[in-house]
C-alpha cells in the first residue's frame, strides 16, 4: 500500500525531467530523418522532398570528407593518448608528496583551467602563441626562429592536443587520485621491510595499484574518437589551418549553418552520431564485462 | 648506507617538486600574462613587451572596458541565464536523483527511466536538427531557448545519483516509520546529507552556463541577446576573420600583432571573476563530490 503511494511520488519527481529531455534530445531525433530529404526549409519536414541516401552518397564523394574524418579521428586518439598519460604522471608525482598544504595548493592551481571557457582560453592562446607572444619568445632564447603557429598545419595539430592537456590535465588527475589513495598503505610498509626503494615500490605497489583506472578509463575513452572537441576547435582554428584541424562538427555548422544546407549538413552530423553511439556502447560493454564498471 | 639513502631520497623529492611547480605554472602563466597585459601601457602591449608584469601599470583598459554598455549589458544576460539555468537544473537534479537512487523494487519504472536518460545523453540528433527544434518551438531570439534545452544535465543526474545511494539506507527506513513523506525525507534528509555532491553538481551547471557560447551564437539572432562568452567570441572570430581572409602569413602576422590587445584581456579578466569568485568555495567539495559520487556499491 505505502510503496504504491511512494511510487507515484516519484514519478511526479522524475516526469519534469523527462519531459525536458524528449523535447530537447529526442524531438531533435526524429529531426533528423531531414538527413534523407532535400530539406527546403519553406516547406517544411512534411513538404520536403524524399531522397534516400543521395546526402551520404554526396558526402562519400566531396573531396573534404576523407581529410574532414581523418582530422577528427586523428586530433581526438592524440588527444585520449594524452589525457590518460599526463594526469597519470601528474597524479603519480603528486602523490609523493606529503606536504598536505602543498598537495591543497598545487590541486587548487593545476585544476582551474577546467572552469575557464575556451572561448576565454583560446583568445588568450591567440596572444600566447602569436608571433611576439610568450612562446616565440621562448623559442628565440634558444635561437629557434619565430613560429606563426596558427598559419601552419604542421604546428597547429600540436597547439590543440597541447592546450586540450594544458585545460584538462589536472581535473583528470582527480580519478587517478582517489585510486591512488585507495592503495592500501600496508602495502607500502609491506615493501618497505622487503627494502624495496621507492622506484620498486612505483612498480610493484603503485603502477598494478592504479592498473585497473588506467585501463577503464582508456576503454571509455573509445566512446570519444569521434569527438574532438568543437568548443576548442571552433574558437582556435581559421581557414588557413582547416586541412589539419577542420572536424567533422565544424564542418557540420558550417555547411548547415552558415551555408544553410540543412540536409548534408544533418546526414553528416547524423553518420557521425551513430557511429559515436556504436564506440560508446562498445566500450560501456567491454568495460563492465573486464573492469565491472556499471554506468548506474 | 642509510645516509646515502636519505641523500638519493631527498634529491627524488626535490626533482618531485620541481616537476610539480614546472606544472603549475603552465597553468599559470598564461593566466598571469593576460592579468599583466590587461594592466600594461597599450603601446608597449602591442609591440609584445609585456611578459609577467604590467609595463607601465595602468587600469586605462579597465576604464575603458566601463564605457563599454554592451559588454555590461552581454555580461547581465549570462548572470540571468546562471540564475535561471542554474536554478532549474538544481531542482529537476535533485528531484530525478532522488527518485532514481530508489531501486526497481521501490519504484518500478525506475530502469526505464535509467535507460532513456543514458540514451539521450549518448544519442543526439546532431546541431541542425536540434537547431530546427528550437525554432519550431519558437524560442529563437529568447533567453529560454538558453535556458530550457539544457533544463536536465543527465550527468550531474547521475553524479548525485550515485552519491543518494550511498548514504545508509536505514536513514530513509527510519524516516518513512517515523511517517515522513518522500518528499520530506528527499529536502530535509537527503539535500543536506549529500553538500557535498550538491556543491559539486551546482558549481558544474553553474560554470556550464556561464562558459556556454555556442547556442547563443545560433539561436540569438541580435547581438543585444547575446551572452557574455557569445559576445567575445564574437570580438574573437572578427579579430581572426579580418586577419585570415586571403592574407599572406605576413600580412598575417601583421594583423595580428595590432589586434586590441589591452582592451581583449581586460574584457577576459572581468570575465573570469565570477568563476574565480566561486571556484575556491567550492573547489574544497567537488573533488570529495566527484570520487564519492563515481563509487558504487
Amino acid at each position: 500500500m505505502r510503496r504504491k503511494k511512494n511510487d507515484l511520488h516519484y514519478n511526479v519527481m522524475v516526469l519534469p525531467g523527462i519531459a525536458f529531455l524528449a523535447l530537447f534530445s529526442i524531438v531533435p531525433m526524429f529531426y533528423a530523418i531531414m538527413a534523407f530529404q532535400n530539406f527546403k526549409p519553406g516547406r517544411g519536414i512534411s513538404g520536403s522532398e524524399w531522397i534516400g541516401l543521395e546526402n551520404f552518397t554526396y558526402l562519400f564523394q566531396l573531396p573534404d570528407s576523407r581529410q574532414i574524418f581523418f582530422n577528427t579521428i586523428f586530433l581526438a586518439v592524440l588527444k585520449i593518448i594524452a589525457n590518460l598519460i599526463v594526469p597519470l604522471l601528474f597524479a603519480l608525482l603528486l602523490n609523493e608528496v606529503r606536504v598536505r598544504f602543498l598537495r591543497k595548493w598545487i590541486q587548487t592551481i593545476v585544476y582551474l583551467p577546467h572552469f575557464l571557457s575556451w572561448v576565454l582560453l583560446a583568445t588568450i592562446f591567440f596572444d600566447v602563441f602569436s608571433l611576439d607572444g610568450i612562446v616565440n619568445k621562448l623559442f628565440g632564447v634558444f635561437g629557434i626562429d619565430p613560429v606563426l603557429f596558427y598559419a601552419s598545419n604542421k604546428w597547429f595539430p600540436a597547439i590543440i592536443v597541447g592546450t586540450d592537456v594544458w585545460k584538462e590535465f589536472g581535473f583528470n588527475a582527480i580519478v587517478y587520485l582517489a585510486a591512488l589513495t585507495g592503495i592500501n598503505p600496508v602495502l607500502y610498509e609491506a615493501a618497505d621491510i622487503d627494502g624495496a626503494s621507492r622506484f620498486r615500490q612505483l612498480w610493484h605497489v603503485t603502477l598494478p595499484g592504479v592498473r585497473t583506472t588506467v585501463v577503464l578509463l582508456g576503454t571509455l575513452a573509445l566512446g570519444n574518437v569521434m569527438n574532438a572537441n568543437f568548443d576548442q576547435i571552433f574558437n582556435m582554428y581559421n581557414p588557413l589551418v582547416y586541412q589539419s584541424a577542420d572536424i567533422i562538427d565544424t564542418y557540420v555548422y558550417r555547411v548547415g549553418l552558415n551555408d544553410l544546407q540543412y540536409s548534408l549538413a544533418t546526414a553528416v552530423g547524423l553518420f557521425k552520431s551513430v557511429i559515436s553511439f556504436i564506440l560508446v556502447v562498445v566500450s560501456y560493454v567491454l568495460a563492465s564485462r573486464f573492469a565491472n564498471y556499471r554506468i548506474f | 648506507m642509510v645516509g646515502r639513502a636519505n641523500l638519493s631520497n631527498r634529491v627524488l623529492d626535490t626533482t618531485i617538486l620541481i616537476a610539480l611547480i614546472v606544472f603549475s605554472l603552465a597553468c599559470l602563466v598564461p593566466i598571469l600574462h593576460t592579468v599583466a597585459v590587461s594592466f600594461s601601457d597599450k603601446a608597449a602591449a602591442d609591440a609584445g613587451r609585456v611578459l609577467l608584469t604590467p609595463i607601465n601599470a595602468t587600469t586605462a583598459s579597465y576604464t575603458k572596458v566601463l564605457d563599454d554598455s554592451q559588454f555590461f549589458h552581454a555580461f547581465y544576460i549570462s548572470i540571468k541565464r546562471v540564475v535561471l539555468g542554474g536554478l532549474l537544473n538544481f531542482v529537476l537534479t535533485v528531484m530525478m536523483a532522488y527518485a532514481l537512487s530508489k531501486d526497481s523494487k521501490q519504484f518500478g519504472m525506475r530502469n526505464v527511466y535509467m535507460w532513456f536518460l543514458v540514451f539521450t545523453m549518448l544519442f543526439s540528433g546532431g546541431i541542425v536538427p536540434w537547431f530546427m527544434t528550437i525554432k519550431s518551438y519558437g524560442l529563437l531570439d529568447s533567453m529560454w531557448a538558453l535556458v530550457l534545452p539544457h533544463a536536465v544535465q543527465v550527468f550531474n543526474v547521475i553524479l548525485l545519483m550515485n552519491f543518494f545511494r550511498n548514504l545508509p539506507k536505514e536513514l530513509s527506513e527510519a524516516a518513512e516509520i517515523d511517517g515522513a513523506g518522500p518528499w520530506y525525507i528527499m529536502a530535509r534528509l537527503f539535500v543536506p546529507l549529500s553538500l557535498p555532491a550538491i556543491a559539486t553538481v551546482t558549481l558544474f551547471s553553474i560554470v556550464f552556463h556561464w562558459n556556454s557560447f555556442f547556442d547563443g551564437l545560433i539561436l540569438m539572432n541580435t547581438q543585444d541577446h547575446y551572452p557574455l562568452q557569445t559576445y567575445i567570441q564574437t570580438l574573437v572570430a572578427q579579430l581572426s576573420a579580418q586577419a585570415m581572409t586571403g592574407m599572406s602569413p605576413d600580412q598575417l602576422a601583421e594583423a595580428m600583432a595590432v589586434s586590441n590587445r589591452t582592451f581583449n584581456a581586460a574584457k577576459i579578466i572581468i570575465s573570469m571573476i565570477p568563476i574565480l569568485l566561486i571556484y575556491p568555495f567550492i573547489q574544497r567539495f567537488f573533488v570529495h563530490g566527484i570520487t564519492l559520487g563515481s563509487v558504487k556499491e
